[in-house]
């Protein structure tokens, strides 16, 4: 879906990325992590052409983007920044709708997309619609934000540290939104953070960036339980690896189906970690685990917790 | 009954009914200039009708004044603009220099260059109402918060439709504010081009002056305030229109 080929890019004497090669596959949920300066924004930043690269190639479904108008790339493309960026004197129906609005979509198509993006948000369509920026909380906003990047039915989603700015029960909030938009849409995302747990929590594949260079890439299982260098190793954590550990894998994966346990069954989606945390909450090493519609499936024991993964 | 309340009691409208009633009825008030000056042998000016002076009047103020926004505005963009960066430096300082001259002086350095008429008296009109809208319209493009330029680009927007449809609406406030200070001076000076043989509403009050003639001095001022009350309050009016998206202004 999106390829580097080879990709470098110097502001002055620094060197932001050095001859970078990298894929996103349709469909995958990227971030790109790394420390400031580790040139993690700017290469997301060329996706849609906002930075030009000095040398390589940078193909979209297999077209070089430098043969394509900017702006043409870019309505093809969402793009959500930490600052958030709402136009100010337009109503927050007005700003969902901007893209469609470039590509002349017919108004009644228009406003149907932008009452099913709210409610995708979890903003009420009525109560928001005629709504002004300044009158949202900066979670709000951040919603409408990425309402506007999702309006045009973008194939590829870019997100810059969007909710690196937001408190955290907030930023939590719209992680687990963005988790099942994606899930829903099967939109591809490159999502640039600086934040290991989100990354973590979000990824199906992690582009681990240090000094404009490729690290490591893989999945987040990958990079917690066989990191490349102590680079890596320092982005993981190495004080609460065992709980970022946890944190990557859902209960279901541990399951002992058939069995039952007493008390209030754990969800099978949830992550072993807050498996964890109710076992220490509960003061119990076995809980009743239950599907989506609350069947109770099997059990998790705390022996369970402790084994490696899977890998087979 | 509370709309027509609303509509009698609303600036805008009370003041050109005023200011029409004056034009219109200056010569209903002979008789109360009489009065008030016994000793003038004419208490009403007469050489020219108000309702012409009155449109000489706007049309220099306005004809300036427009020939500004499209110069000053064209400029202000220009300098803002990656291809006039360069040229922002010059245009400061431009402006600046403008600003020290009085619109008077302008005025008195025009005409040896361009001679008496309505001509020198636009030229110098527009050149006074350039600055501050240049002014205005560098500072207002220069406020659009980075994010949103960002925001624009990154979704698709060409410059074109990143100048109309995001920075001008959103620095319209600031340059409305230029506008509003270069039509204000404009509406004052174009009173002054009279002396340099532009017919404006000046012309009565000049004639009177050199005359000693109050009462014409009264009559071309006070349509001239009358004048400045209505602008004040139709760009209020303006304003108010442009900024309705402003937190604290629903």
């Amino acid at each position: 879906m999106i390829a580097f080929e080879g990709v470098t890019k110097r502001f002055g004497a620094w060197t932001a990325v050095d001859s970078l090669s990298l894929t996103v596959a349709a469909g995958e949920f990227r971030v790109l992590i790394g420390p400031s300066g580790s040139g993690k924004s700017t290469v997301l930043r060329m996706m849609n052409r906002l930075i030009a690269p000095d040398a390589g190639t940078i193909r979209v479904e297999g077209e070089d983007i430098a043969r394509l108008k900017p702006e043409t790339l870019r309505r093809r493309m969402g793009y959500v920044i930490q600052n958030i960026g709402l136009f100010p004197h337009w109503t927050v129906e007005r700003n969902i709708a901007a893209v469609p609005d470039l590509l002349g979509w017919p108004k009644a198509r228009v406003r149907d997309r932008v009452t099913e993006l709210l409610a995708l948000l979890n903003l009420d369509p009525e109560r928001y619609r005629g709504a002004y920026p300044h009158e949202l909380s900066g979670g709000q906003q951040q919603r409408v934000g990425v309402a506007r990047a999702l309006a045009a039915e973008p194939q590829i989603l870019l997100m810059d540290e969007p909710f690196s700015a937001l408190d955290p029960i907030t930023r939590g909030a719209l992680q687990a939104e963005m988790a099942g938009i994606h899930k829903a849409t099967g939109t591809t995302v490159v999502f640039v953070t600086h934040d290991m747990d989100e990354a973590l929590a979000l990824a199906s594949r992690i582009a681990v960036l240090d000094r404009g260079r490729l690290v490591q890439s893989g999945t987040p299982l990958d990079i917690l339980t066989d990191p490349a260098d102590d680079r890596v190793r320092d982005l993981v954590g190495r004080e609460d690896w065992g709980l970022k550990r946890l944190a990557v894998e859902t209960v279901a994966e541990r399951l002992r189906p058939g069995e039952t346990a007493p008390g209030e069954p754990l969800a099978a989606g949830a992550s072993l970690r807050q498996a964890l945390a109710a076992m220490v909450a509960r003061g119990t090493d076995r809980l009743p685990v239950a599907d989506g519609q609350g069947r109770p499936v099997g059990t998790l024991h705390l022996a369970d917790l402790l084994r490696g993964p899977d890998r087979s | 009954m509370s709309r027509l309340r609303s509509l009698l009691t609303d600036r805008l409208v009370l003041g050109l009914l005023v200011l029409a009633a004056l034009v219109l009825g200056m010569p209903a008030l002979k008789p109360l200039f009489a009065a008030a000056f016994p000793a003038l042998d004419r208490p009403l000016y007469e050489a020219d009708g108000f309702l012409a002076l009155t449109l000489d009047h706007l049309a220099l103020a306005g004809g300036a004044s427009l020939i500004a926004v499209l110069l000053g505005g064209a400029a202000g963009i220009a300098v803002t603009r990656p291809f006039g960066r360069e040229f922002r430096g010059i245009l400061d300082a431009v402006a600046a220099m403008g600003q020290t001259f009085p619109p008077v002086a302008v005025l008195a350095v025009s005409v040896p260059v361009l001679g008496f008429g309505p001509a020198p008296a636009l030229i110098a009109l527009t050149l006074y109402g350039l600055l501050p809208i240049v002014e205005n319209t560098v500072a207002g493009l220069e406020s659009v918060p980075e994010p949103v330029r960002e925001a624009a680009r990154g979704m698709g927007m060409g410059p074109g439709a990143l100048l109309w449809r995001v920075e001008l609406p959103l620095a319209a406030p600031v340059i409305l504010a230029g506008v509003r200070t270069a039509a204000v001076v404009n509406l004052g000076t174009a009173a002054i081009a009279s002396t340099v043989g532009a017919k404006t509403l000046g012309l009565p009050i000049i004639v009177g002056l050199n005359g000693s003639n109050p009462a014409y001095v009264i009559q071309g001022a006070v349509i001239v305030a009358a004048l400045a009350v209505v602008l004040d309050a139709g760009f209020d009016r303006l304003a108010a229109r442009l900024t309705r998206w402003r937190p604290g202004t629903d």
